[in-house]
């Protein structure tokens, strides 16, 4: 546990010999995605030192990440929504519809109307498939009104939000459905729903490979062009500050065991004798934090290596001269609705996973968290700025803070004070920086 | 000049434009030729912008047709202006301004890898190249444009309509927010692209830079087109009488030319 407490501020402790000035310049780091790793550094010691480092377990921080995973994934959506200056609002509703439809398909269409059988691995493999392209498909449908027919998003969404919510009671008579396939649920990322140790660590240490190795290609690329590069220690700082960060996350992952009686049942099944301590089973990752890490560096990509994503941008910094440069913006912005809807397809299934059913408020009020991270990651509404990996941090940071708060004893109204000052003061200090010109 | 037996670059005939009830075009027939500089003048709301727009593709004509070296072509969108080499420095610049020089040179127009990924240093080494000989001067490739000088913003949107081998070039006020330095160099600029032979539309209220660069001169009077001059036949106290009063020259007398002064 000590090792743990003493291994996550390692990051910034790190940095600290050199002039903060200096190392931001030669490596190039995103100053707003520093200052939001600090921020979340501050927020978790604080809440260790108020507990006597009690919160800093691996526990905490595993269930932490599964709570935001919802959340992040319709975050890292909702940037492009909002940097092309539109506003999703109807996200929430579309985690029900889907959350609904996932279940239905699965206790009662696949395996009943289509014959299929209760326990065909077919079942939830196709019900996956129609649930993302549902979701896809009701994005799809919102963006078309919006981009083609010229309707606000703000007012189409809202229509969203309000019908599509409609929908869920109408699916299922106004009742719950339970009972999902047991492949499906582990995406829920229960001890069992999570990837083991080894597994754990072969992920990180291909993430660490793929990190050290992205630095080299963008180097390599540079110096094939003559431009000038980060100096050789900043890049090998960054090798090293991500590995170690990699790292440490399977680490924290792995010391994370599973919980004793399912533990004795294992043991018992397999028959494992159970040594005096008790049988420690690392869990490793949990799916959706895999989920999440995959999303993440997914949309960086489409935002970030790809034409679409580079179009999102331009038309969110001005959108006449999008398309004065003959770009298809109508399309364009027809699509990020389109993804989004299709995160919130992959959103709904780890909703319902988690919860092994899909209640009719499933997804409820998420548009509010999502776009709260998005905003808190550094998304500003005036369009043309934010970053996919911002809106995830922003994610982690929102949840933190519920999550801490809840833990020293909090309750959820003061909860819901402190989350709504928060993003108040996070988007405020962020406008004056901007202001200063101290932010880009 | 000697006469050219070739069609011309581009002619626009019988243009008309009108928004809601007012119209801004009104029967406008112009053409341009390759190497030629044509001077577009006329006071605000003349109609010379959105003239220009309508060949640039960012607005359709309610009538009228335009001709590419001799054929008849469709222009609904920028795309298909750029499809026949139509390249257009606005005079709000259209830039991109959370996104660096490169991104927007091409924008539109990516260089992509054969994985479909933007090829973001082979963009940066054009730009850079086409740079070098816009504005040596200029060395921001990976900052937003939004914190570049007036000049450098205007050097970038000039780059992107040099670098994609314009034939026809539209320039809307390229010098209105430059210093006297940049300005000589949008000016020695012309006069190089004129002997490359791209035809240039100049867009202009500075009638000492339109006489200086023009072959012809065309005035522009409450969206319709006065007259279209050469520029040696005319005086430039003419050239005004034509923009104030909305005269053809034979029309302008000295009388008025009198009551100008």
């Amino acid at each position: 546990m000590t090792d743990i407490t003493s291994g996550t501020p390692d990051q910034p402790e790190g940095r600290r010999p050199f002039s903060l000035r200096g190392l931001i310049a030669a490596t190039e780091i995103d100053v707003r995605l520093f200052g939001m790793l600090l921020a979340l550094v501050a927020i978790l010691l604080g809440f260790g030192l108020v507990t006597g480092g009690k919160f800093l377990q691996p526990t905490t921080f595993i269930t932490l990440s599964v709570q935001t995973a919802v959340v992040a994934i319709m975050a890292t959506g909702m940037v492009l929504i909002i940097v092309s200056r539109n506003i999703d609002l109807s996200v929430g509703s579309i985690v029900g519809v889907v959350a609904m439809a996932y279940a239905l398909l699965m206790t009662d269409w696949l395996p009943h109307g289509l014959g299929l059988g209760a326990n065909n691995p077919l079942v939830w493999i196709i019900a996956l498939v129609i649930g993302l392209g549902l979701g896809a498909a009701i994005g799809g449908l919102e963006g078309f009104i919006i981009a083609y027919i010229g309707v606000p998003s703000f007012i189409v969404t809202l229509g969203g939000l309000l019908a599509l919510r409609g929908v869920v009671w109408i699916m299922s008579s106004g009742a719950a459905v339970a009972g999902l396939d047991p492949t499906f649920d582990l995406l829920g990322g229960s001890a069992q729903g999570s990837v083991g140790g080894d597994t754990t660590w072969a992920l990180a240490i291909v993430g660490c490979v793929a990190a050290v190795g992205l630095l080299v290609y963008n180097r390599r690329q540079r110096r094939r062009f003559g431009f000038p590069v980060r100096p050789r220690w900043a890049d090998v700082l960054l090798g090293v500050v991500s590995c170690v960060a990699v790292l440490g996350i399977a680490a924290i992952a792995n010391a994370n065991y599973w919980p004793k009686g399912l533990a004795n049942k294992y043991a018992q099944q397999h028959g494992i004798v159970v040594p005096p301590g008790g049988l420690q089973i690392s869990t490793g990752l949990p799916w959706p934090i895999i989920v999440v890490i995959g999303v993440t560096l997914l949309m960086t990509f489409v935002a970030t290596r790809r034409r679409f994503g580079r179009y999102v941008y331009a038309y969110g910094g001005n959108p006449d001269a999008a398309e004065l440069a003959g770009i298809n913006t109508r399309w364009t912005i027809m699509k990020t609705f389109m993804l989004m809807g299709l995160l919130c397809g992959l959103a709904a299934a780890v909703a319902v996973a988690r919860q092994d059913s899909a209640t009719l408020d499933v997804g409820q009020s998420d548009e509010l968290y999502v776009i709260a991270a998005a905003v808190v990651g550094g998304t500003s509404f005036s369009g043309g700025v934010g970053t996919i990996p911002g809106a995830v941090l922003g994610a982690i940071v929102m949840q933190s803070l519920a999550y801490g708060l809840a833990f020293v004893g909090v309750n959820t109204p003061t909860q819901n004070i402190v989350a709504g000052a928060v993003l108040i003061v996070a988007v405020g200090l962020d406008s004056y920086n901007r202001r200063r010109g101290g932010g880009r | 000049m000697t006469v050219d037996e070739r069609p011309p670059l581009v002619e626009m005939r019988n243009i008309s434009v009108a928004f809601g009830g007012v119209h801004a075009v009104r029967d406008v027939s112009i053409d341009l030729r390759a190497g030629e500089v044509i001077g577009l003048v006329g006071g605000n709301g003349a109609g010379k912008s959105t003239l220009m727009r309508v060949l640039s593709g960012a607005h359709t004509a309610d009538t009228g047709e335009i001709l590419i070296d001799g054929e008849p072509r469709t222009i609904n969108n920028p795309r298909d202006a750029k499809a026949y080499n139509i390249e257009t420095i606005y005079q709000t610049l259209a830039l991109a301004d959370n996104v660096d020089a490169p991104a927007n040179v091409f924008l539109g127009r990516e260089i992509v890898t054969r994985w479909g990924t933007l090829d973001d240093g082979a963009m940066e080494a054009a730009t850079r190249k086409v740079m070098a000989r816009l504005n040596p001067n200029f060395t921001n490739f990976s900052m937003p444009v939004k914190s570049l000088s007036g000049g450098q913003r205007q050097a970038v949107a000039i780059a992107r309509a040099v670098h994609f081998n314009a034939r026809i070039l539209i320039m809307d006020e390229p010098t209105a927010a430059l210093g006297p330095a940049e300005t000589a160099q949008v000016r020695d600029l012309i006069r190089q692209l004129k002997t490359e032979g791209i035809g240039i539309f100049l867009i202009s209220h500075d009638i000492h830079d339109v006489f200086d660069l023009s072959d012809r001169i065309g005035v522009m009077y409450h969206g319709r087109v006065v007259g279209i001059v050469n520029k040696a036949e005319v005086t430039p106290d003419e050239v005004l009488g034509m923009i104030i009063l909305g005269k053809p020259r034979d029309e302008v007398t000295d009388k008025d030319l009198a009551k100008l002064h």
